[in-house]
């Protein structure tokens, strides 16, 4: 098959293309570059730990209350640096390496930080020769700038948290020009001195000073194909730090690996490049869709967490063994005990740009995400709606299949919110048009949904399809907005639509202009209920390299190089704003993007891009979405059933089974797969997976009060379990069970075949209970569960309760007057918590109006009650409480209900093999202060 | 809360909930007191305590629907702001402004029902026609058959002879043709050399801006559509690969040079860049033309995606351009024509006692239990959309076109009858069309649905590769009794 489609796309486009195809399903690795590809990376690869050239001038510090800087030189080269230091609120620590006078500015990432970080004051401890310790207020925190060589360190008490160039890492390839040796006529490579980063090159030191040494890729680079002009030349970063008696490092997504990093010693650095990738390769440190350049640390003693604020290509190489520790204990007063003490080692390496990194301090996993929502933001609010199930397929191949669809799911009696069109809907792959012969009345489709109180999804990629009669196209090139090549011209690349522009989404006036195309008169076809998705927005470009723009393209003054792990945020934020200005602010937006960076959180959901029906893309689904959650982004998901290929019945309900506990829950599959709408299955699969997305929609209270946490407080919704048990070693490498908030524990089954499971239930002299049985278990254990097709195993928290709705409606929008059921899971101590919270579930008058019920709900001494954690909000609701399920209790006398000065009695069963107490209907307002005693 | 007309509107549920006595939940699982049941709190197990609320997960409600059909209801969908019973009882409180509707679409159902009913009168007489003609058929058949039995070996022996004729004609035709095509190939060649001659000639002083004689490598940069590398210019060194190496080429080394640029060079006369760079129309066209070697519809440009496209910039989607001079081929000598003419009365003479043979395999065919599907034995019926032309030719094959030009993709060849158990008459397969990018065979589904007319009404593709059409015809048409005892089985008519 795939000999005879070359050779069509051979006729095609006037070219043979031979490449295979079919037989493997892996990446095709040879289009993506490995460190030793990308001469940068290379170059500061190349560069091994030792003494550092630089050294810090300390005649040159200055002090105002907040910020410190100081310069530092490079004895090879001369070169000065500028260190600026502050002290950010909240226990974090901004470090910024910049060139004292740069031939002209370097980037520095805009847009990603939210607000004026509040500074907090430093000050001087004392001061010599050597260097200068700082006052870091808190825990007798210190900062220690040693001079000679440069490095700082970061202690608390006697113990170092955390130190920076203790590995004389520190390269900073500073602006020169470019001193061409007279080209020959063939124009061959050009030969250039190297400095910064081969300053530990004994011979290189000797020719310093201006001597030609040859070497690549500092002035061109070509890859495959494609060369990179690099008319600025070198301009990479590079730092170390060094964590000592840390084990466990997380974060840096995104990358189709275990939730623990790995080490990179003699294999390749995690690397940080968005990219479109096609058929992406499992359990290996490629670069994906999106880049958040975050990192956390975690011991049993303390979290802390590095943000490294750049948006070019960016490698990181972690190293666990304890070489660097002999300089590192030379170094200082106060040594680290013995050789056994582990220590990861961390380098981050990025293309240009300038070094800005915050530290959070921590010290628990909470404050660390506090710390960092402090400075990117927390996760959006979405409307409930986005909560429940999507259908999603490329294709829905008109507006008759999707009312098919749609009427399948009432026909089968399955839940869902969202039914999406990609790409084919569009009049020739321009986005914001309709296929005039599928889709001739979109809106008449979009009122048919909106009568089942469903919605929609259309796809709008940024990629423009050049073409004089398309008003997108006409009006971006009219208004001079489309990103440029290196010579001036608008840039044209290859996607979807054949040749294409790509609007400049780092120019707040394209952002604007797009942001005001979602308006209803607008984007014809679209009304309220039409929600959008942002594919391709690495920006994936056909025949660019790496699948991607060529890094000297230009936006504005910056070359493309600067900003492209940020061109996706900035698609997604314009169009966010744009689902926001159509409803003149008052609607909160639903935009899913595929390619991010730190901050995306701000803008709405993450998908982990185009995935397998395979068991280990199943699998990888949990580490990826953990990963996404540690650096701020909560609601992510994966492709249900996977995109790739055919999953077998058994694998599709797993995956529903799966997803119905992962934050963003969408089926998608490509053009080419047998349908596989849940009903395809036969009925036995049908029901399974009618009930997987039950359980979902049930649960649908606690996952929008998880959201509404996330997006107060910057806490992930999907948590590893070492975040709620930061002292428990056990936790610390689990990857295939996670808890949604505090109170749920989810270990779904990904194994083919299986019979059971192995949970670990953490937490001592805790317990669980199973959400099924309500069978009560002990925490800080292994426990076997037998499975069968239709088990997902949950456990509720004993301390902990949580709302339902167990009335299960067609979509979440009609379950809005619903009452709730409480599930009271007791702990040893026979208590719990939890909380209530209800909006109008779809518009801002939770902030701009305070419209919200939000209650805490305790249940201690025989007794349950609910009390207003804000008194100042305002919101009414319908809803009432028809049932409370006490689990783990014993049987009362009686029950009485207490509520505005009465008391009446309420009824109830007890069932004692699982004592569980059930109130039969005690009717309460969702909205009310009440209490219940057992007596 | 809830209106007590409703609670006992349902007559099957009439005789399980006896006012003011103790409930038994309809699974037996427990008794409840009476004030219970639809007290809007699911009691039983079964969801029967809540017949017209939606506190039970698993209950259903009945919506009377006078004037309509009764029916039930998901109990989840009682309130839910959202008209289900067209007599409105499902949204009694939830706000929903809901219309009762249940007259028009008893009106309408009626109406429909009534068009079935003339439709199947008229379409059961055409089938008592069909079957008629296919008892005559089937005796004319027979007797053939007989006959054929009886000479089969004869006209085995026929059709070999007739087959020896036909080859034997074939080969001189063949031959003939042969020679007619190499002249002509060799005419074209001499042609195409000669004009290729003269557009090097003509290109060479093109490109010798400076007219010394020499072609260098300013002059050739000039030319970006030479761009090898897909940046939209020449460099030097690209310029300099082009000329083999050097700086500067003379007429005599042009020739090499020539024949690395001629296909992408465009001469500076040329009206504009059009050829160069064809719209999308002109590609659509190419890929229809295409369409012999591969078998796939034009979607599967995307399928492929990036892997390919990326090894393929842009400028090179330039299709093989044709010689706007290059003439057709002339016709056939007198003696050429002779010998096809000869060859295809060959042909025909053998297919038609070849066709005599098949007799057996038509009447082997499973035309119904009356033989009333034999007329479109043979026969073939088309639709047209608006980008295919659809054609099915039962018991033989489905095949799609796209409808400006392009070969023929099989979307199945006969299969079986498929259809329920109780009349497998009323759905065809047809399996083994062509293969799929990654996928299955092409096979389709025909629906049978009684009609006057013999006619594809529909055709959709409702999973990939897997096509099903919509056809009618008087064959499967039911005896109107049938049709007009279920319209009286509906107690509202």
């Amino acid at each position: 098959m795939a000999a005879a489609f070359n050779e069509r796309m051979g006729l095609l486009l006037g070219l043979c293309i031979s490449l295979l195809l079919g037989g493997s399903w892996a990446v095709d690795r040879g289009n993506f570059k490995t460190c030793d590809q990308s001469a940068f990376c290379k170059r500061q690869r190349a560069l091994k730990p030792g003494q550092s050239p630089y050294r810090a001038l300390l005649d040159t510090l200055e002090l105002s209350d907040s910020r410190l800087t100081l310069q530092l030189i490079n004895d090879n080269n001369k070169v000065h640096l500028l260190l600026e230091l502050y002290r950010l609120q909240g226990n974090i620590t901004r470090v910024k390496i910049n060139e004292l006078k740069p031939l002209k500015p370097r980037y520095e990432v805009p847009d990603v930080l939210v607000g004026d970080q509040p500074t907090e004051p430093l000050s001087v401890l004392s001061q010599d020769d050597n260097g200068v310790v700082l006052s870091l207020g808190a825990e007798s925190q210190r900062l220690i700038v040693s001079a000679r060589p440069f490095r700082l360190d970061i202690m608390e008490g006697p113990e170092v948290l955390l130190s920076l160039n203790s590995r004389g890492l520190l390269a900073f390839e500073h602006l020169r020009l470019r001193k061409d040796t007279q080209a020959d006529p063939e124009g061959a490579e050009v030969k250039e001195n190297v400095d910064g980063a081969e300053q530990q090159d004994e011979e290189q030191k000797a020719e310093d000073g201006g001597k030609d040494k040859e070497e690549d890729g500092l002035w061109e680079e070509t890859f495959k194909t494609h060369t990179d002009s690099k008319p600025n030349g070198p301009t990479s970063i590079s730092l170390d730090f060094s964590l000592p008696g840390v084990e466990h490092v997380y974060g840096i997504p995104e990358h189709a690996d275990n939730l623990k990093l790995k080490t990179t010693d003699g294999g390749e650095p995690y690397r940080l490049y968005n990219l479109d990738v096609f058929q992406y390769e499992l359990y290996n440190p490629m670069a994906l869709y999106g880049a958040v350049p975050v990192m956390l640390a975690h011991n049993a003693q303390r979290t802390m967490g590095i943000f490294w604020l750049n948006a070019a290509e960016t490698w990181v190489d972690i190293s666990s063994n304890t070489a660097g520790k002999t300089v590192f204990g030379k170094m200082l007063d106060f040594v680290q005990g013995s050789s056994e003490t582990p220590q990861t080692d961390v380098r981050w390496i990025s293309e240009s740009g300038i070094i800005d990194v915050f530290i959070m301090l921590g010290p628990k996993p909470s404050d660390v995400f506090s710390q960092y929502a402090s400075l990117t933001g927390t996760q959006s609010f979405p409307p409930l709606a986005g909560l429940g199930y999507h259908q999603c397929r490329w294709n829905y191949n008109d507006q008759d299949d999707v009312k098919a669809v749609d009427q399948g799911f009432d026909q089968h009696d399955i839940p869902y919110d969202f039914i999406w069109l990609d790409i084919e809907h569009t009049d020739g792959k321009r986005y914001f048009t309709w296929d005039p012969e599928k889709f001739p009345q979109p809106k008449e489709m979009l009122h048919g949904i909106k009568d089942k109180r469903r919605k929609m999804v259309a796809i709008v990629d940024p990629h423009i399809k050049v073409d004089s009669g398309y008003k997108i196209h006409s009006e971006i090139r009219a208004r001079d907005l489309y990103v440029k090549n290196k010579d001036g011209g608008d840039y044209e690349g290859w996607c979807w639509p054949g040749n294409s522009g790509y609007p400049d989404f780092t120019n707040p006036e394209m952002r604007a202009w797009w942001a005001s195309m979602f308006a209803y008169d607008k984007y014809e076809g679209s009304m309220e209920n039409l929600y959008t998705w942002n594919d391709m927005n690495e920006p994936s470009v056909f025949n660019g390299p790496e699948v991607t723009m060529y890094k000297d393209a230009m936006h504005g003054k910056w070359e493309h190089r600067d900003v492209h792990n940020l061109y996706g945020l900035y698609v997604h934020m314009a169009t966010t704003d744009g689902l926001i200005q159509r409803s003149g602010g008052t609607e909160r937006p639903f935009v899913l993007t595929r390619a991010f960076f730190a901050g995306s959180q701000r803008y709405g959901a993450v998908w982990t891009g185009d995935n397998a029906a395979e068991w280990d893309h199943l699998k990888i689904s949990i580490p990826m979405c953990l990963s996404l959650g540690l650096v701020g982004i909560s609601l992510c998901g994966a492709d249900v059933g996977g995109f790739f290929k055919s999953p077998s019945a058994e694998l599709l309900v797993r995956w529903y089974q799966t997803g119905a506990y992962q934050p963003f829950f969408r089926a998608h599959a490509h053009l080419d797969t047998p349908r596989r709408e849940p009903w395809l299955f036969g009925p036995e699969n049908t029901a399974l997976i009618r009930d997987a997305i039950r359980q979902r929609y049930t649960l649908l209270p606690y996952w929008y009060q998880q959201f509404y946490q996330a997006h107060k407080t910057g806490q992930p919704v999907m948590r590893p379990l070492w975040v709620e048990y930061p002292k428990d070693t056990a936790t610390f490498t689990i990857d295939d069970e996670f808890l949604i908030g505090q109170d749920l524990l989810v270990h779904p089954v990904t194994e083919e075949g299986a019979r059971g499971v192995t949970a670990y239930l953490p937490g001592q002299g805790e317990v669980w209970y199973d959400v099924h049985t309500f069978q009560k278990h002990n925490g800080a254990q292994n426990l076997y569960i037998p499975v069968t097709m239709s088990s997902i195993p949950v456990f509720q928290r004993g301390g902990s309760i949580v709302p339902r709705k167990v009335r299960v409606r067609r979509s979440s929008d009609c379950m809005e007057n619903d009452p709730y059921t409480l599930y009271v899971a007791l702990s040893p101590q026979r208590v719990a918590v939890g909380e209530l919270y209800i909006d109008d579930g779809h518009t801002f008058n939770f902030q701009t109006k305070k419209e919200f019920i939000h209650r805490s709900l305790t249940f201690a001494n025989n007794a349950l009650a609910s009390r207003n954690l804000f008194p100042e909000s305002n919101f009414s609701t319908d809803s009432w409480i028809e049932k409370v399920l006490i689990l783990g209790a014993s049987k009362p006398n009686k029950v009485t209900l207490q509520m505005d000065g009465k008391e009446t009695s309420v009824e109830f069963e007890f069932e004692a093999s699982m004592s569980v107490l059930t109130l039969r209907k005690p009717g309460m307002n969702a909205g009310a202060d009440w209490t219940v005693v057992l007596q | 809360m809830l209106p007590g007309s409703l609670k006992f509107r349902a007559e099957i549920f009439r005789q399980f909930y006896e006012e003011n006595k103790p409930f038994t939940c309809l699974d037996g699982s427990r008794t409840i007191p009476f004030d219970r049941v639809n007290d809007d709190y699911c009691d039983c197990r079964d969801g029967s305590d809540e017949p017209g609320t939606a506190a039970c997960p698993n209950g259903s409600f009945h919506c009377t629907n006078a004037g309509f059909r009764p029916t039930f209801i998901p109990s989840s969908r009682i309130n839910d702001g959202i008209c289900d019973c067209c007599d409105t009882t499902d949204e009694y409180n939830s706000g929903a402004k809901c219309e009762n509707t249940c007259k028009e679409l008893g009106q309408k159902e009626h109406e429909v029902l009534q068009k079935m009913a003339e439709i199947t009168k008229e379409g059961f007489l055409l089938k008592q026609q069909l079957i008629q003609e296919a008892k005559n058929r089937q005796q004319e058949k027979q007797s053939k058959l007989t006959e054929l039995q009886n000479n089969k070996k004869e006209l085995e022996e026929k059709v070999e002879a007739l087959r020896t004729v036909k080859e034997t004609a074939e080969q001189p035709e063949k031959e003939a043709k042969e020679l007619h095509l190499k002249a002509w190939e060799e005419q074209k060649a001499i042609i195409r050399a000669e004009k290729d001659k003269a557009k090097m000639a003509e290109a060479f002083l093109e490109l010798d801006d400076d007219a010394d004689g020499f072609v260098a490598v300013a002059e050739l940069q000039t030319h970006a559509e030479l761009d090898t590398d897909a940046d939209g210019t020449v460099s030097e060194t690209e310029a300099q690969g082009l000329l083999g190496g050097v700086d500067h080429v003379d007429t005599a080394s042009f020739e090499k040079v020539w024949d690395n640029i001629k296909d992408k060079y465009v001469s500076e006369l040329a009206d504009n860049d059009s050829e160069q760079y064809p719209s999308d129309d002109d590609v659509q066209e190419e890929e229809e033309e295409d369409e012999e070697e591969d078998d796939y519809p034009e979607e599967d440009f995307d399928k492929v995606r990036k892997s390919f496209l990326v090894q393929a910039p842009p400028t090179v989607k330039t299709p093989p351009k044709k010689d706007e001079d290059e003439e057709a081929m002339p016709p056939y000598d007198d003696e050429t024509r002779v010998l096809i003419d000869a060859a295809q009365k060959a042909r025909d003479n053998f297919e038609e006692s070849e066709r005599a043979l098949n007799i057996e395999k038509e009447i082997s065919f499973d035309f119904g239990p009356d033989s009333e599907f034999s007329y479109l034995y043979s026969q073939c019926y088309e639709l047209t959309t608006s980008e295919y032309i659809y054609k099915l030719c039962p018991f033989n094959r489905v095949s799609q076109k796209p409808k400006y030009g392009g070969s023929e993709t099989n979307l199945g060849t006969w299969g079986t009858w498929a259809g329920p158990e109780d009349n497998k008459y009323l759905l065809m397969k047809y399996e083994h069309g062509t293969g799929c990018w990654q996928g299955p065979n092409r096979s389709t589904t025909v629906k049978l649905t009684c009609g006057k007319e013999t006619t594809v009404m529909s055709t959709s593709e409702p999973s990939r590769c897997e096509y099903l059409m919509e056809f009618t015809t008087p064959a499967v048409c039911q005896e109107p009794e049938a049709v007009i005892s279920s319209l009286h089985g509906h107690d509202e008519f």
